[in-house]
């Protein structure tokens, strides 16, 4: 298994090429979700002020 | 019926119901052929006999770099159409895919550098195909800060799709920059007429990651489409209904 790990010597490039990967494909799935919630949120607070100005 | 499903895959109502259906299918088979593609290719495939093991870095090195091109060619096609026909759905589709287009060839860059150190004795040279993905990385950059700059959204979609098509010039020049010019950089084992020049068992997880890294782009874009429709379309009332729904 640490053989595994030492990549025969090019663990510090073989590894972080993968985590970095890992990292950049899961902060693409992040993003839009976090975008498509500010927008539901922002959006819901608009309908409630223009309720507050109709009353 | 043609007609009439392009009709419907116009409108952004439907295509977000459509996509909210499509991402949990792209997002299971991305990821089982994510680990397929990892576990053939760090456990199963063979030491390269001249690299080493650093070779492997090949199986996400390559398929990112791929997915560079393939993106901006997906974003072109998508600016053409949307400056023909100014469909919506098309114009969300082209800034949907920057950001994700952008990442794949930061991680082509990358990891071109760290597999480049231990083989070529350089992080980075000036050279053809390296220059040309370095362009095309400011092509993306450029396209989101150009749609962020822009208030009028359907505006900033008619720049962002000019901007993407003049640069779709560059997506030749980075496939043919290995044999037009001198590179320190490889020239193709898979993408060409001849039979790929690479080992079956190192080509099967090579394949399997192009083909997750695919998927992913699938689920993302998608993702991103919604999150713009949502914002582009606030104001329409089917959005507005889905946020009181929501509320309650």
């Amino acid at each position: 298994m640490s053989d595994f790990f030492a990549m025969g010597g090019y663990a510090i490039y073989v590894w972080p090429s993968f985590i970095l990967t890992l990292i950049i494909l899961v902060a693409n799935i992040v993003a839009p979700i976090v975008h498509k919630r500010r927008a539901l949120t922002d959006i819901a607070r608009k309908i409630r002020r223009a309720r507050k100005q109709q009353k | 019926m043609i007609i009439h499903f392009f009709h419907q895959m116009g409108s952004p109502r439907y295509f977000y119901n459509m996509a909210g259906k499509l991402i949990p299918w792209f997002m299971v088979s991305f990821l089982i052929s994510l680990l397929i593609g990892l576990y053939y290719g760090l456990f199963v495939a063979p030491t390269d006999y001249q690299q080493g093991e650093s070779y492997r870095i090949m199986y996400i090195h390559v398929p990112a770099a791929w997915m560079s091109m393939f993106i901006y060619v997906v974003m072109a096609v998508s600016g053409l159409i949307s400056l023909v026909w100014r469909i919506k759905i098309t114009e969300i589709l082209v800034i949907s895919s920057a950001t994700v287009g952008a990442s794949f060839t930061f991680l082509a860059l990358v990891t071109g550098s760290l597999w480049g150190k231990p083989m070529w004795g350089a992080w980075w040279v000036w050279d053809a195909r390296l220059t040309a993905e370095l362009l095309l990385l400011f092509l993306y950059l450029g396209i989101i800060a150009l749609h962020s700059a822009i208030e009028d959204k359907r505006v900033a979609a008619r720049a962002v799709s000019i901007l993407a098509l003049v640069g779709v010039v560059n997506i030749p020049i980075i496939h043919y920059s290995v044999e037009w010019w001198n590179t320190l950089h490889q020239s193709a084992s898979v993408m060409k007429f001849d039979k790929p020049s690479i080992d079956i068992s190192m080509l099967i997880p090579l394949l399997t990651m192009a083909i997750s890294f695919k998927l992913y782009y699938g689920a993302v874009v998608l993702m991103q489409a919604r999150a713009e429709i949502v914002d582009r379309e606030r104001n329409s009332r089917w959005v507005q209904e889905m946020v009181e729904q929501e509320a309650k």
